[in-house]
């Protein structure tokens, strides 16, 4: 009998649990991941022959980086790890894949989808002038490059990983000209109960905000941005800040985004049905340990935003489940193990969200000229009209009609604000105006690339 | 919604005919409720590739293609925006002498109908589109033909019908359909009942259902044609393509994107899915290369389908029912109905309101499958 072919789609904390997992119980995956190393987005690599030490790359998180890098590199012999690799299509039982221009298609008998988070953006006047990026952006630059996004930035939006990245920006010896954050110290102050749930990373949190204090680096709390400035690139940010006073603050780059959002393509290609969580976001449903579809599981940010430590115990769930849905015995201790450590974390998560609530109504606001998808060059206004005038009350519908969506990246930008600005045009709910439907390929496919 | 609705006219399908239909009725007075199961425009009439062409169809549709051409010209008239419709042209390839020799053929037959084709060239060719590789041997030339948006079609018909009074209800199935002495009763599948006098069956792949409640069994299957659109790149290639055969068909759009077309994948009517088969993606692509070769430096950005009802002959039904007075089809497009559909509606509409076309539409009656 033939051993059951088993694909894992991303090499992040979730999908490195999750071969780990299966390996321990005698099974062989294929893993599939777009990065050339293991790591995912937060454990990010440099190519090979950058030596900066991993203190330096991951801070607090150097140890849970090294850990996983080594869990990794002792899999490899059990493992066929194609790196460098664009998993761009499910459909026909299999994974599609393309790589250096040779297609592929892989049958499976379980795919397990890891394919993690990008940053959630709330377009603004001057958002695609060149230095502005978004903090994931930011982050990858400094993590895989050693670079600097400018030499005096403007930090903006809201979430952890505002703090993080500023941080780091720092301690790499650029100047951080502001933080300027769309949530209010109270909203911390409510959220205590939850954070608590998982003290050592509401720590961490803190001390990148006394950091910042330290450093005398402007910051304000309660903002709402109003654009980015400059004519061929950016030179400063305009702000509202909490008493209802316009500011300006030069710069030579701004970094922003406002959370994170599942990276739910694929998933959706694989026949998951969806949810709507509430707060903006549509997330793939699946069962306790990844169920998504026959034969599909998904864990991870995919699933929803949970973090690093969450993803690596949602991984590892994940390969439990497939390993005992092949027949391998799994002991409910391991699992329950797991499911205690992930309900800390939920909990410190719901924690998050009340300490930096996303201010879904900036998009509703935005001048009719602010473009919108930076893709087709769609601007707001343009979503406006055909919701007003057109009778565009359903996102793909209005897509269909002005574009928006429809460009490179296929939404997964302007996606989020899109909805948001359809819904208040409409004077409906954001999940009444539905998600931007998933179309293979998930990422741009070269025309040249061809089957073997 | 419940409650019943007389009016003179019931259409299912709200596609480019269904809606033309509904727009051109209610101009002349005759009240219309359309019924259209999903959205306006979504299905064949919204995801299909874009070609307004005459060249290349079957010799009994010309006729009909030469008359709704004009309509194509006055957009904004008829339906309030211009749906990008651009007259580029349609060049036809040839790739060997076989197909060269069918062109002639072709060229010839339908200069005779009036559609007036420019036989090219292999040197001819190349110095007029020099973005072709050498692979074409000739092709035929019809300056006239051109390219709209498919997805503000449908539903810009929509619009104008509605501003013109007709009443377009979406999301709206026809479930049971009974015929008496004075003319239709229709109920959907959420309570909606209709009254009607006539009748007119434009539900695309659907539409062999609503014939066979009539005891008209028809031939029709559904296709799903794919379709692949590029990132955007310089605008060089001006008029749309075609080959001989259809294996593919491509036109670049001015912001740049190269869309094209070929294959088939799968289409599903119970659940209106249609899905699209990788396989087919890429062999079309290495198609397009192999007569372009610059597309080979572009990315594919997105791939789509939809369901559209393809007849045995792979000509439309169009006219009145054989077997039920007030009952008109217009279905069963085959993949070409796009250039056809805003005249199909004013075909539909001289049916019913005056009885009779100057449209020669015996090839097309729904007679010819009995037997």
């Amino acid at each position: 009998m033939s051993e059951a072919r088993i694909v894992i789609v991303g090499a992040g904390p979730a999908g490195v649990r999750a071969a780990e997992a299966l390996v321990n119980h005698g099974l062989a995956p294929i893993v599939i991941d777009e990065a050339p190393a293991a790591g995912g987005q937060i454990y990010r690599r440099p190519p090979a022959g950058f030596a900066r030490p991993a203190r330096v790359l991951y801070g607090f998180e150097a140890a849970k980086a090294q850990r996983l890098h080594a869990a990794f590199e002792a899999l490899r012999p059990r493992l066929d790890y194609r790196p460098d690799t664009l998993a761009w299509n499910v459909s026909e039982g299999s994974l599609w894949t393309q790589r250096s221009g040779t297609i592929e298609r892989i049958p499976f008998d379980r795919l397990i989808l890891c394919t993690g988070a990008m940053d959630r953006v709330i377009p603004l006047p001057g958002w695609t002038l060149p230095g502005a990026f978004t903090l994931g952006g930011a982050q990858v630059a400094l993590k895989a490059q050693g670079c600097a996004v400018g030499r005096r930035t403007v930090f903006f939006g809201t979430g952890p990983l505002l703090y993080l990245v500023a941080h780091q920006i720092a301690a790499a010896g650029a100047t951080v000209a502001a933080v300027l954050d769309t949530s209010r110290a109270r909203d911390s102050w409510h959220a205590l109960a939850g954070l608590v749930a998982v003290p050592t990373t509401a720590l961490k949190g803190a001390w990148y905000q006394l950091d910042l204090v330290l450093r005398r680096t402007p910051w304000h709390r309660g903002i709402r941005p109003l654009a980015v400035m400059g004519r061929d690139r950016v030179e400063g940010v305009r702000f509202r800040d909490a008493n209802g006073t316009e500011r300006e603050i030069a710069c030579d780059a701004v970094a922003f985004g406002y959370g994170l959002k599942p990276e739910t393509q694929l998933a959706e290609l694989a026949g998951a049905a969806f949810a709507y969580d509430g707060a903006g976001l549509w997330l793939p449903r699946v069962d306790p340990a990844g169920r998504l579809a026959p034969n599909v599981y998904a864990a991870g940010d995919g699933c929803g935003i949970l973090g690093a430590d969450a993803a690596e115990l949602a991984g590892r769930r994940a390969g439990l489940a497939v390993a005992a849905d092949l027949g391998r015995t799994v002991p409910p201790r391991e699992i329950a193990g797991i499911e205690r450590r992930r309900s800390a974390i939920r909990a410190f998560r719901a924690g998050l969200e009340v300490a930096f609530p996303t201010p879904t109504e900036l998009a509703a606001t935005l001048p009719d000229a602010t473009i919108l998808c930076r893709c087709e060059g769609a601007t707001v206004g343009a979503l406006r009209t055909v919701a007003n005038h057109k009778d565009a009350g359903e996102i793909n519908q209005a897509k269909a009609l002005c574009r928006v969506g429809m460009g490179r990246c296929q939404g997964r930008v302007c996606g989020f604000a899109a909805c948001q600005v359809l819904a208040a045009a409409r004077g409906v709910s954001v999940e009444a105006v539905g998600r931007l439907r998933a179309q293979a390929p998930v990422k741009p496919l070269p025309l040249a690339a061809r089957l073997p | 919604m419940t409650g019943t609705m007389a009016t003179d006219v019931c259409i299912i399908g709200g596609g480019i005919a269904g809606c033309s239909a509904a727009l051109h009725l209610a101009k002349r007075g005759i009240s219309v409720v359309l019924l259209e199961k999903g959205r306006i425009g979504a299905q064949a009439s919204g995801v299909n590739f874009g070609g307004v062409r005459r060249q290349g169809r079957h010799l009994a549709e010309i006729p009909l293609a030469l008359r709704g051409r004009p309509m194509w010209d006055r957009m904004v008239d008829l339906v309030g925006e211009d749906c990008e419709f651009r007259a580029t042209g349609h060049l036809r390839l040839a790739r060997d002498p076989a197909d060269m020799a069918a062109l002639e053929t072709y060229a010839r037959d339908a200069g005779a109908l009036g559609l007036d084709l420019e036989l090219i060239g292999g040197n001819e060719l190349r110095r007029r589109f020099p973005w072709l590789s050498e692979v074409p041997v000739g092709a035929s030339w019809c300056p006239g033909d051109g390219q709209a948006n498919p997805r503000v079609v449908g539903p810009a018909f929509g619009r104008a019908a509605r501003a013109a009074g007709a009443d377009l209800r979406e999301g709206e199935e026809a479930a049971t359909f009974e015929r008496d002495g004075k003319g239709f009763r229709i109920a959907t599948t959420s309570g909606l009942a209709i009254t009607s006098r006539a009748l007119v069956n434009t539900a695309g792949a659907w539409a062999g259902r609503v014939a066979g409640h009539f005891d008209e069994p028809v031939p029709i299957h559904s296709i799903a044609p794919q379709m692949v659109v590029t990132e955007p790149s310089p605008h060089v290639i001006g008029p749309v393509l075609g080959i001989v055969g259809g294996a593919l068909y491509l036109r670049q759009i001015e912001r740049g994107n190269v869309i094209f077309g070929g294959g088939d994948g799968l289409a599903d009517i119970a659940t209106t899915r249609s899905t699209v088969l990788p396989r087919n993606t890429v062999e079309v692509g290495a198609l397009a290369c192999r007569l372009i070769p610059h597309l080979a430096r572009l990315n594919v950005i997105r791939v789509w389908t939809g369901i559209e009802g393809e007849m045995a002959d792979v000509i439309p039904v169009i006219g009145p029912s054989r077997t039920t007075p007030g009952l008109f089809h217009a279905f069963g497009f085959s993949g070409h109905g796009f250039q056809l559909g805003p005249i199909v509606g004013v075909i539909l509409a001289e049916l019913i309101a005056d009885g009779t076309t100057p449209s020669p539409i015996a090839p097309f009656d729904i007679g010819r499958f009995v037997g």
